[in-house]
């Protein structure tokens, strides 16, 4: 039964995108699309016939299987509403951050390969780039994920989210560090803009120019469902206050509420920063993500100074 | 069981007399010889692993020269790691020295070089273990100039002087310990060394690491790795990439680790911070090269660098006394070293097929292989996916357990290491962000798309033994990285020697670290991918049913056609990381621009960049030139007069006297 928790983010993350438009339009004055758009798009794509170019190989058409699958298979380390995961039989999946972060990686990968794979510059643009970012990230994510591994004696996420202190230097820190990071790698504003098919600027839209109809709905629901699971991420190693310790029926109803409240939350903020940030250019980024791996530096130092 | 020692070394020797015998008319099947043997090798070595230290035989010469070969666990899983790539590549090379011009030479020294690599890991004492290294760099310096060509007797003559450079350190730390112990075999030499001074043993470690470390190719005495895997045939590429590379490692565990024994904790941390260095410098060098061999060659430094993490973590928390974490850490080092000897191995013998079939090792005129040498293509993916530390191939499994060892070195009592063990963590997965952009780079580019050139339009797939020797070391990326658990017990007997403690994780087919309530199940993860994958299926079925495919061109923004030269290149790819890191790659750029009519008609562009070298350039070319210039002055004692030069012997010998009385 916990270990059906990944459920929810299979199915709620295209809401979470749906949400963070309306909350962006709303920002800017505009009506924008109903919540639920996004699940059309996915139904739409699904039932649409495909085109796809003579040049790719079979690798573009493993791609969206593999990105999808890795995405849920990282879903299912995730303590989404219970931090009770079994932990130590042979075919539970244990929630280990680190090998987390390389299941993304493996999506992540593929997914720039398919991009060379149609022979365009635009798909080579947006893989070049994409690994770009990726490269600057990638530490940065990692040095967050030890100071908050270090402070829990534990690289297991269920164990991570059952620490009661948050809030300490350090975390504060990492905190900071693990937001841009977020913002990265969901392709956002100030990094990337999700909504712009302007070729000389784009990163991850460049990589899936070439996909259509079921692909694409794949690719997409994918990248939903990355978004709703770094938002889980952030809020299982820096803000736990509210998650279940078992599965009585009780806990989880009010563990689910206070984690809905932490998500719309999470999404209210990437819509406030999208709304007042201007993209930046592509060559200015490593100051931006070079400054918060300082931050995340500092926040691993503070920890072994101070201890908290 | 040293009769099956005794019938692979005589497996070897005929498989090294045969192809002599007869030079022009060798068969290939020659090679057959050095696979079984290779065979009965990796059984001794799982023997070795199993059993105390058995002493194989010792040949007295004169008190002086006595040969001693010994083996126990370590040398047993250095054994096994040889035989395991001897296998798959004695295979490959049935197909794939076909079109060499000196099979019969080759032949000989393939067997050769492969006994002198088995002899150094089971040499007892400090002469055989000498005159088995001198073996092993011999050999390979004439296979690096195997191929007759003015670069590859460049990258030779640096293979050879590098390679002597460290033996001169090796051959002064062992002097250094004859002297001090007064004894040659190495287990007389642990034994006794214990009573040494610190700053003796100290000498001996910095000699040790920089003495293996050439061979090993750590930054910065890695220049002759980039020089000597490329001119080298891609079969001895594989070998010594795979496997000579690791008798580097050997040496370092031999010496530092097993020797020494548990030294003060900056040694550690001094070997961490090798590692991460090489780790990090290797995997950027290698992504601003386009020569395929060359790339996987500076891949090496940054995998001998990750293999340098485990093992220093070890030492580190070893000597904050904790045995068990220091046994965790040594099993991620010697892991990552039997995988980075497989998944290297495979990606040499791919690029060595790849360049075979296409004739340029220039990733710039590849392109599109995929359709048209299928299985080398995807087995170069394995590889690729294994050494990126992409679930669930073998080396996610090794990069995971150095993560949570480097995690270790916070529980250690010192500030120094609580700080340096995580910053080796950051480094580390610094380097595996730059080895996916780098291995996307070489398998995007150079499988991919559209063919860049007519030598990859005409590319052919490889012959079936080329394919067959590929396919095994695939397979075992694969089983190596689905049952971790099996895997460390078979070399948790080389830990239990070289740290004093096991690290034995409970549960089936899952590594589960008590210490930190983690764990990870590589199994687990791909039966789960594998359930969702159908799920997948089942629902984008149900929900959009059958719809056909329409195939048309790529996008072209409406222009009339694309052409494989518009495509993403090498170059473009790596420029946003060249011009990131500008401040070490110091690149420089070239435009030259003929015109027709200046400044309006522009006839041609000519663009050409390179990175500036670091160490070659401000270390070594200096060092040379100024051995050039002493060489200058030297040349005039050297008059070609036999009188002189008995003047030289008659002067010399009254100085002795002087000096001497």
């Amino acid at each position: 039964m916990e270990n059906l928790q990944f459920i929810i983010i299979i199915i709620f993350s295209p809401l979470i995108q749906g949400i963070i438009r309306k909350f962006k339009a709303g920002l800017q004055g505009r009506v924008g699309a109903g919540i639920l758009q996004p699940y059309y798009d996915i139904i739409r794509l699904l039932k649409k016939e495909m085109v796809l170019s003579t040049v790719t190989s079979w690798i573009f058409k493993i791609t969206p299987y593999i990105v999808f699958i890795s995405t849920i298979v990282a879903a299912m380390m995730v303590p989404v509403i219970t931090t009770k995961i079994t932990t130590k039989s042979s075919f539970s999946i244990m929630g280990d951050v680190i090998a987390l972060i390389y299941i993304f990686a493996l999506g992540k990968c593929f997914m720039a390969l398919a991009a060379l794979d149609a022979g365009t510059a635009f798909g080579g643009e947006g893989s070049s780039r994409e690994m770009i970012v990726s490269i600057l990230v990638e530490p940065m994510i990692m040095l967050c994920i030890f100071t908050t591994a270090i402070a829990a004696g534990s690289t297991n996420l269920a164990r991570i989210a059952e620490q009661g202190y948050i809030f300490t230097p350090s975390h504060v820190l990492a905190l900071f560090a693990f937001m841009v990071a977020v913002v990265a790698d969901t392709g956002r504003i100030p990094v990337d803009n999700p909504d712009t098919h302007l070729e000389l600027t784009m990163i991850h839209e460049g990589m899936l120019l070439e996909y259509s109809g079921k692909y694409l709905a794949l690719m997409e629901w994918s990248h939903y469902m990355k978004q709703m699971l770094l938002f889980t991420l952030a809020v299982d190693m820096f803000f736990p206050v509210g998650i279940a310790h078992n599965i009585e029926p009780s806990s989880l109803i009010v563990s689910s509420g206070v984690y809905s409240l932490k998500i719309l939350f999470m999404a209210g903020m990437m819509a406030i920063i999208e709304s007042t940030r201007a993209k930046m250019r592509f060559f200015q980024l490593p100051s931006l993500l070079g400054g918060s791996f300082v931050l995340a530096v500092l926040s691993l130092l503070t920890f072994i100074m101070i201890g908290k | 069981m040293t009769s099956i020692l005794y019938l692979g070394i005589m497996l070897f020797f005929v498989g090294a007399v045969i192809p002599l015998i007869s030079v022009r008319k060798t068969k290939n099947y020659a090679y057959i010889l050095p696979t079984t043997g290779a065979v009965t090798l990796a059984i001794f070595g799982a023997y070795l692993l199993f059993t105390p230290p058995v002493n194989i035989s010792s040949i007295s010469i004169t008190p002086v020269l006595e040969f001693v070969f010994r083996g126990d666990a370590i040398s047993g899983f250095f054994i096994f790691v040889i035989s395991i790539l001897t296998f798959s590549v004695s295979i490959y090379s049935i197909g794939y020295t076909k079109s060499l011009a000196n099979k019969g030479v080759m032949g000989f020294l393939f067997s050769i070089f492969i006994l002198s690599m088995y002899a150094v890991v089971l040499s007892g004492n400090i002469i055989t273990f000498l005159i088995s290294w001198e073996t092993m760099s011999v050999v390979s310096y004439f296979l690096v100039t195997f191929d007759r060509e003015e670069k590859s007797a460049r990258a030779g003559l640096i293979y050879a002087v590098m390679t002597h450079v460290g033996t001169a350190f090796i051959i002064a730390l062992f002097l250094i310990l004859y002297k001090y112990t007064g004894y040659t075999d190495f287990s007389d030499i642990k034994t006794a060394v214990k009573d040494l001074p610190d700053a003796i043993k100290t000498v001996v470690f910095v000699f040790a690491v920089i003495g293996f470390g050439t061979k090993a190719g750590i930054i910065p005495l890695h220049t002759w790795l980039p020089e000597a895997h490329p001119a080298a045939p891609s079969n001895i590429s594989a070998l010594m990439s795979g496997v000579m590379i690791k008798t580097g490692i050997y040496g370092i565990l031999r010496i530092a680790v097993d020797v020494l024994g548990i030294g003060p904790e900056w040694w550690g941390i001094a070997i961490l911070v090798i590692g991460a260095v090489s780790s990090v410098l290797g995997i950027l060098y290698a992504l601003m090269e386009h020569d395929i061999k060359r790339l996987l060659a500076y891949c090496s430094v940054e995998n001998i660098g990750i293999i340098l993490l485990g093992i220093g973590a070890s030492m580190v928390l070893a000597s904050n006394g904790l045995y068990k974490l220091s046994a965790i850490a040594m099993t991620a080092g010697l892991y990552h070293t039997l995988n980075h000897a497989i998944f290297k191995g495979l990606l040499f013998l791919g690029a060595g097929s790849v360049v075979h079939s296409t004739h340029t090792k220039n990733m710039e005129d590849m392109g599109g292989l995929i359709k048209l040498m299928p299985y080398t293509a995807i087995f170069f993916l394995i590889g690729s996916i294994s050494i990126c530390a992409l679930p669930f191939f073998n080396g996610f499994v090794s990069e995971w357990l150095t993560y949570q060892s480097l995690l270790f070195g916070f529980k250690s009592v010192s500030v120094t290491a609580k700080v340096v063990a995580p910053m080796g963590g950051a480094a580390l997965a610094f380097t595996g962000a730059l080895a996916i952009a780098c291995f996307v780079k070489v398998f995007g580019i150079s499988f991919l798309g559209m063919p860049r050139s007519d030598h990859a339009e005409s590319a052919k797939e490889s012959s079936p033994s080329m394919i067959a020797g590929m396919a095994i070391l695939a397979l075992l990326c694969l089983v190596f990285g689905i049952f971790p658990d099996s895997t460390i017990k078979l070399f948790s007997p080389a830990v239990l020697s070289l740290t004093g403690a096991e690290y034995m994780s409970s549960g089936k087919n899952i590594l589960y670290i008590s210490e930190i309530a983690s764990g990870l199940s590589p199994l687990a993860i791909l039966v789960a991918m594998l359930a969702i994958f159908f799920a997948a299926v089942v629902l984008i079925r149900v929900v959009g049913g059958k719809r056909k495919i329409t195939y048309g061109d790529s996008w072209d923004c409406g222009i009339p056609s694309l052409t494989p030269r518009m495509q993403y290149t090498a170059t473009a790819f790596t420029k946003p990381i060249r011009i990131i890191f500008k401040k070490i790659y110091r690149p420089r750029q070239d435009v030259k621009i003929s015109y027709t009519l200046k400044p309006l008609l522009v006839k041609s562009i000519k663009y050409s960049s390179e990175i500036t070298p670091f160490f070659d350039r401000y270390f070594y070319k200096p060092v040379a030139n100024f051995i050039h210039s002493i060489a200058g002055k030297v040349k005039y004692l050297q008059s070609g007069a036999l009188h002189l030069y008995l003047g030289y012997i008659l002067a010399t010998l009254i100085l002795l006297l002087v000096f001497m009385s």
